[in-house]
Formats: C-alpha cells, structure tokens, sequence
C-alpha cells in the first residue's frame, strides 16, 4: 500500500470542520434541549410547537429542591406576603413550601457511591494490573481471561441473585453495598484497561529507581504511578461514568437511605402533575459532576506524559 | 573503586540456559568489556551484578562481600541503561538527585553535588529542562550524570551507545572513557560492537551461547584467539580461517596447505584431523614467489589500506595491503603467511596452544 502526507486543502479542511461541528450539534441538541426545559414553566415545557425562545423561570428547579403542598386561597392569604423569592414561585400555584425535598440527599448518596466505587475500581485495578503486568502470576493468561469473561454477560442477568444475597448480608439499601457492587463490576475493565497502560511502561524506569536505592513499592509509586497517571485517569473516567448512571441496580437494590440520583429523578414525574421542568433540573445537575471531572481530567485524556522521555 | 569476582556463574530462565557458569575477575579501576552477538548472555551476566536479575547458581563478590543475593540497591553500584531511562516526569536536576534522595542525603548538599557533576558532564545549562525535550546525548549524559553522582563502587553500562547515532557514538565512547579515566571507578560495559571494546576496554571477555569464549587484553584477544568463535567475531574483516586435514604434533614448526609447507609457530600441543589455520588480513602479504595462490575476486579500497579477497584451494582469504599496491581482479598471485602471528584451531574450534599465544591463552 502506497499513500503520501500531503497538507489537505482548505476545501477539505472545510468540508471536515463543517462535518465535526454538525456532528456535535446533532449530539449536543438532547443535552441543550434539557437544559432549556430546566429552565421553562411547566406550561412553557409542553407546548406545542415546542418554544425555542422563552422567558427562563427558576420554578423547575424550586420545584426540585423542595417539597409543596396545596392550600386554599384564603389560607395563603392568611400567610402574609412571601417572604422569599422562591416563596413567591410556589404561591401562584397555591401551594406553600414545607421543606427540602429529598433531591439533595439522593445526589450525595450518588457521589459517595459513585467517586466511592470508582476510587476502589481503579485501586484495585491498578495493584492488580501492575502484577499481571511485572510479576510472574501462575495462570496469568486464565486469570486474566477469567477477569474479563465476568463482563461478557449483561450485569442484570445476575439481579435476581444479588437482591436475594444483598438481602440476606443485609447489603440492600446501604452506600457500602452499592459500591461493593458497582465496583465488583468495574473491576475487569479497571484491570484490563490499566494493564494495557503499565505494559506500555519500560520496565527500565523501576529498575532504575531499585538501583537508585528504593524499594519495589516505593519505584512503584513514585515512578510507575505518575507514569499510568494517563491510563488511570481514563480508567477512572469510565469507571465514573457507568457507576454514575447505573439505573437497574440502584432501582432494584436501593429505595430509601443508599438511594442514587438516577431512581429518584423520574419519581418527581409522579408527584403532582408531569413536572417536566423539576425533571430536567435534576437532570441538568446531575450532568455536572461527570462533566467537571472530565474537563478537570482532559489534560491526561488528550496526551501521554510519558511521550518522548524513552528512545524507542 | 571495587573489584568484582565472578565464579561459577549461572543463569537459567526456564529451560533456556542464558549463562553457562561464567568466571572471570574484574580489577579494580578497570574498564571491562562484556562482548558478545546478542542472546550470548551479556546483558543477563550485568543484570547479574546489579542484582536486577537472580542468578540460577554462582557467586558475585564485590569488594570480597557476596552479594548475588542481594537486592540492587544494596550493591553500591550505578547502572546506565541503553534507553537511558530517565524518569520522564521530572527535570534533569530531579533525574540526577533522585539517588541521593533515596539516601537520605541533606538537600543543600544534593544541590552542590549535582551541579559539582553537571559541570564535569557539562550539563549545567540543561538542569532546570525537562528530560523529554533533549537530544540523545544530552538524554546519555544525564543517565550518566545519575549514575555518577553516587560515586558508587562499580559502573555497569548496558550497551550505552546503543541508541545513539553513529557520528555522535564515537565521541560519547571518548566521552566515557576519559569520565572512567577521572574517577577511577570499575566499570562493565556491555557491547556487541568489537571495535567499541577494543576501543574502550580495558579488558575484554567475549561470550557467546551464554560461554565465556575468552578473557584478557584487546591486544591478546585479537591477535591471539582462544576459539575460532572469537576469532571471526573480533576484527573487520575476521580472521582469515583456512579449514584443512592434517596433523601437527608436538614441537612441529609447519603444517601443509593444499600441496604447500606453511610456516607456523613451533607448537606446544598437537592434533590431528580437521584443522583450522587463522590468520589475521594484515599478516598475509602477497608474494609472487609464494607457492600457496589464489585469484583475486574483490578489491576493497579503505583510503590507506585496501581489503583485497582471493580465491584459494581452502577457501576465501581477506588481505589488508596498503593501498600503494596495485591488485587487479582476475590476476593469480602467491599468498605469504607471516609465520610469528598464525593461530591453529583444533576440530572443536579451540586454539591449539603453540609457543606464541601460550602466554595469552594459558592466563585465560
């Protein structure tokens, strides 16, 4: 096969800038369009044709944070004027606010399992990682092969089972639970994806480091460590990812104190009319953290440290 | 400064044997070669000494300490590695205080000694740069910076010049050899370029199929080969190695070439069968007159010296004339052994031992 390395024309810088921008249009369009309705009144967020230009209202996220009840006019009436901006939101639909909804808890429920399962995955993973990538491990080849062979079946095959061991360890419904789950799941990418990266480092770092005079553990820490940080970073992202949006599970095994984020959100549709725009608020916050945590990461994401410091 | 002693030395990875119980003693202050093609257990034989590698069976004393056991860091050495190794993440300086950190060493006095060693290596401009921006060089003087800056017992240097390019290779090798010369330290040096050894070394042990081939001089080992193995590995072009049947007993002075009496050192052990006669290019003269004759095939010009190849009844022989002579292609022409400097190889390729190279090999 022959091919040259020629500079592409402006016509074909065009044509692929035009392709990449619309691509990421079509994939940002749901994303914009929640984001939007997290801002829209309930009546603005289910017209038809939908509106592209409204005046934004905070109520879907008041509505999220809070719990409401109704109550007559005459008792609203009674109550004085709002004394709060929100205050304000929820009495023109004659309701008053009677405390924080359980939105809040449900996200710190999901950041503690999801950062929780994600920091242990990756641990793990990379301990292990590192011993099937240096040291001699009887069966190496079926272990790692055992290793992965647990994710080529869908994880909600096993349900059934879990609930019913959950259950009976007394795991249901307990942050240590889901993330002793989440993190059982993640372990064999962790492992998989981590190994691919320490292999790539030359074995000649540690040894210099042994020879420098530090012990196995510390070379491991001190100089294979910063090297996988790439591959840990990444590694960490798609561990994040799946823990963060896993929904079967969370729905099955958790329903009061461990409950995450993604159960809880669509049960706001249920209380009190379809309130799409409460929905999309929790929704659009609960975007963030993954958002933030890659854009924090997107420097190891985008290239390797190690580039350029070994000859090949 | 140390002296290193290897007996017995043996490694085994699985059912491949790496190094077949090696000797040798390396003195202290010594440049030492490791020579050998690759997979002949060069490399396997250092890591040995670092302790980066067990061995299977054998003894490593440095210093008179056995320390085969013993874990690298222990051993008081430096290794310079061929791909450098330079820990990416950190500048030159942090690269060349990492082993003084290690120890502990009060970081004012880090400080002083790295930059004391950047200016013997003349590096001092490069310190605050990070490793992965510097040339070949520069990524060689720092590995050798870290490993200096120690000031350990021994230097082990695993083909150093290896990846560097050809032109900048020879002055790194002088480089090295007067940085050897200043701070008097052991040091093994692993190679399989026969001119870097003869070049560097010391001392030269030539191995290969995990064998102590030969060990001694540069001098020695390539005018007086141990085995045929050594004696085309050593030398460009090889030693000239005539394969015939004959015998030499004690005492003989001459053996018979295709028809021809060849001159030869006066023998101290005999053979008989399927013999080897070596001899270097530059000892073979061409001589009208001579009875032993070959057609020329090739001629090589070298500026002042050329490489002229014949054709003879027992084989190619190579001839290092100055380039003053005229060799034309297709001319026959009589082939004159200097007799002083002819080495006999017995049927197993060792050298028999006559009176010339009995000082050589008997040492060794």
């Amino acid at each position: 096969m022959s091919y040259s390395i020629t500079e592409p024309s402006s016509r074909q810088k065009w044509f692929a800038g035009i392709l990449v921008i619309g691509y990421a249009l079509l994939t940002l369009l749901p994303l914009a369009w929640i984001i939007a309705t997290g801002f829209k009144t309930p009546t603005d967020a289910i017209a038809y044709p939908p509106k592209v230009v409204f005046s934004p209202s905070l109520e879907g996220y008041v509505n999220l944070f809070t719990s409401r009840s109704r109550v007559t006019p005459e008792d609203l009436a009674a109550l004085g004027p709002p004394t709060t901006w929100y205050d304000a939101i929820v009495r023109q639909y004659d309701m008053v606010i009677n405390g924080p909804s359980r939105y809040g808890e449900r996200f710190m429920n999901s950041v503690i399992i999801g950062f929780g399962s994600t920091f242990l995955s990756v641990f793990l993973g990379t301990i292990a990682a590192y011993a099937f990538s240096r040291f001699k491990v009887p069966l190496k080849d079926d272990l790692l092969f055992f290793i992965l062979s647990t994710r080529m079946m869908p994880p909600i095959a096993v349900a059934i089972p879990i609930f019913l061991m959950y259950r009976q360890l007394g795991l249901s419904d307990t942050h240590l639970g889901m993330i002793l789950l989440y993190t059982a799941v993640n372990l064999s990418l962790s492992v998989w994806l981590l190994k691919g990266f320490i292999d790539e480092i030359p074995i000649e770092y540690e040894e210099a480091a042994l020879i420098d005079g530090y012990t196995r553990f510390q070379a491991f820490y001190k100089v294979v460590l910063p090297q996988a940080a790439t591959g840990i970073a990444s590694t960490a992202i798609f561990c994040l990812i799946f823990s963060w949006n896993e929904y079967a599970f969370a729905v099955l095994l958790t329903s009061g104190t461990a409950q995450t984020a993604p159960p809880f959100i669509p049960t706001i549709i249920g209380s009190g009319g379809k309130d799409w725009p409460a929905v999309a608020a929790g929704a659009t916050l609960f975007l963030l953290p993954i958002m933030i945590f890659t854009i924090l990461l997107r420097k190891h994401l985008l290239r390797g440290i190690t580039f350029g410091a070994v000859r090949k | 400064m140390a002296q290193i002693v290897i007996k017995n030395l043996r490694k085994e990875f699985g059912a491949f044997t790496a190094v077949q119980s090696s000797s040798f003693t390396i003195e202290s202050g010594e440049f030492f070669m490791l020579l050998g093609p690759s997979g002949c257990g060069k490399t396997t034989t250092l890591r040995m000494i670092a302790g980066l590698e067990l061995p299977t069976a054998g003894e490593i004393y440095i210093n008179g300490i056995e320390v085969s056991q013993k874990p690298a860091s222990k051993r008081d050495i430096a290794f310079v590695f061929q791909m450098f190794a330079l820990y990416p993440h950190m500048n030159v300086r942090k690269n060349i205080s990492y082993p003084l950190v290690s120890q502990g060493m009060p970081r004012d006095q880090v400080r002083a000694k790295v930059e004391e060693v950047a200016e013997i290596l003349g590096i001092t401009g490069l310190l605050d740069k990070p490793v992965g921006g510097l040339s070949g060089g520069d990524r060689q003087r720092v590995a050798l910076g870290r490993a200096v800056v120690r000031d350990p017992a021994c230097f082990l240097m695993d083909e150093p010049l290896g990846a560097l390019d050809a032109e900048f290779r020879e002055h790194m090798a002088q480089e090295l050899r007067a940085l050897h010369d200043r701070m008097h330290a052991t040091t093994v040096y692993v190679t399989h370029d026969q001119l870097e050894a003869m070049q560097m070394g010391d001392k030269i042990v030539v191995m290969n199929h995990g064998v102590v081939e030969q060990f001694g001089r540069p001098q020695d080992i390539y005018d007086w080969p141990a085995t045929t193995f050594v004696a085309k590995f050593i030398g460009s072009p090889a030693m000239n190695l005539l394969p015939f049947d004959g015998m030499v007993g004690n005492g003989a002075t001459s053996v018979t070439l295709a028809g021809t009496e060849v001159h030869i050192p006066r023998m101290i052990s005999g053979d008989d069968g399927g013999l080897v006669l070596g001899v270097r290019p530059e000892h073979v003269h061409l001589d009208d007159d001579a009875g032993y004759r070959g057609r020329i095939m090739a001629v090589e010009y070298l500026g002042t010296t050329q490489i002229v190849t014949l054709d003879t009844a027992l084989g190619q022989v190579k001839v290092r004339v100055g380039s003053d002579k005229v060799a034309t292609v297709g001319d026959t022409v009589g082939l004159r052994f200097d007799a002083r400097s002819i080495s006999l190889f017995a049927a197993n390729g060792h050298a028999l031992i006559s009176t010339a190279n009995q000082k050589v090999l008997n040492h060794g």
